[in-house]
């Protein structure tokens, strides 16, 4: 029998939380993720079926739809990252398989993700060293996708200055986390 | 270089990977291509000074591929499209 115990993305058996001043990187290890891509045609079927998920009409290009229940992130055309609570949701490709069945691509994506949640005031400035995206246009309720370190990121603007969520590539977790605390340690 | 998406708005180059110019998108037909044919595809390339129609792949974005118009002796864009948007409809364009 292997004794197998849980770890974050960045190899603890507890998330990380670093903090520089005010402001605090904690990574957030309970996040079920899958992406949907609508199949060709079937684009207005997909995001039927989405906003009945949700609650509220998929997002659109540079958006986020954030809830305590299923939340989305417009990835590119007619593709969303759903995500819910791990807890509670660690089936959540299967569950979005069953029901979006001919009607979209289902991939889990959980492990393929590390997710980062930066809060403290100025936490601008430190994104402003860490990529390129214009942060006086960026508001609560946009998301995209750029690149930080070099790694493809998803960042979520929660409240502007205050919050962002950040999620990168699982296998670059380190890479990505010493980008992250570096810039805060350079900015704050 | 900034390349205006038409979808997420301005964005640095450095997300972007070119892929070459656009003709990439004229495959001939492989039920009437010739050798030839698939030769030309394959290997020949204008290689002009001035504009130039060319595939920029969003890679550290939306992970869409557009086609740029940018004029190679400048770098200035003129034109900026979703390559999905002309295959859906089987129409690369010149």
């Amino acid at each position: 029998m292997h004794d197998l115990k849980p770890i974050t993305a960045l190899g603890g058996t507890t998330p990380r939380v670093d903090t520089v001043g005010e402001t605090t990187l904690a990574e957030v290890p309970d996040l079920a993720l899958a992406s949907v891509a609508a199949r060709a045609g079937r684009e207005q079927a997909c995001a039927k079926h989405l906003k009945a998920l949700i609650g509220a009409q998929a997002p659109s290009p540079g958006k986020t739809w954030q809830t305590d229940h299923y939340s989305a992130v417009w990835m590119g055309p007619d593709q969303w990252m759903i995500s819910a609570d791990f807890a509670t949701h660690e089936d959540i490709a299967a569950t979005l398989k069953s029901q979006l069945e001919g009607i979209a691509s289902v991939t889990e994506q959980t492990d393929a993700w590390a997710c980062f949640d930066l809060s403290g005031p100025r936490v601008f400035a430190v994104l402003e060293l860490l990529y390129n995206i214009n942060l006086l246009q960026f508001k609560t309720g946009d998301a995209t996708r750029t690149s930080i370190h070099h790694l493809g990121c998803f960042v979520i603007c929660m409240k502007p200055d205050h919050m962002v969520r950040i999620l990168g590539p699982r296998a670059s977790a380190g890479s990505l986390h010493h980008a992250i605390t570096t810039a805060m340690t350079s900015a704050l | 270089m900034i390349i205006n998406h038409p979808l997420l708005g301005p964005r640095d180059s450095a997300e972007f990977v070119n892929l070459g110019a656009a003709e990439l998108m004229n495959r001939p037909d492989p039920e009437t291509a010739t050798p030839e044919d698939w030769h030309d595809y394959a290997y020949l390339r204008d290689n002009p000074a001035g504009a130039h129609r060319e595939l920029w792949f969003h890679e550290g974005g939306d992970r869409s591929i557009l086609i740029v118009t940018r004029d190679t002796t400048t770098h200035e864009i003129t034109a900026v499209e979703l390559a999905r948007n002309r295959g859906q409809r089987h129409d690369p364009g010149k």
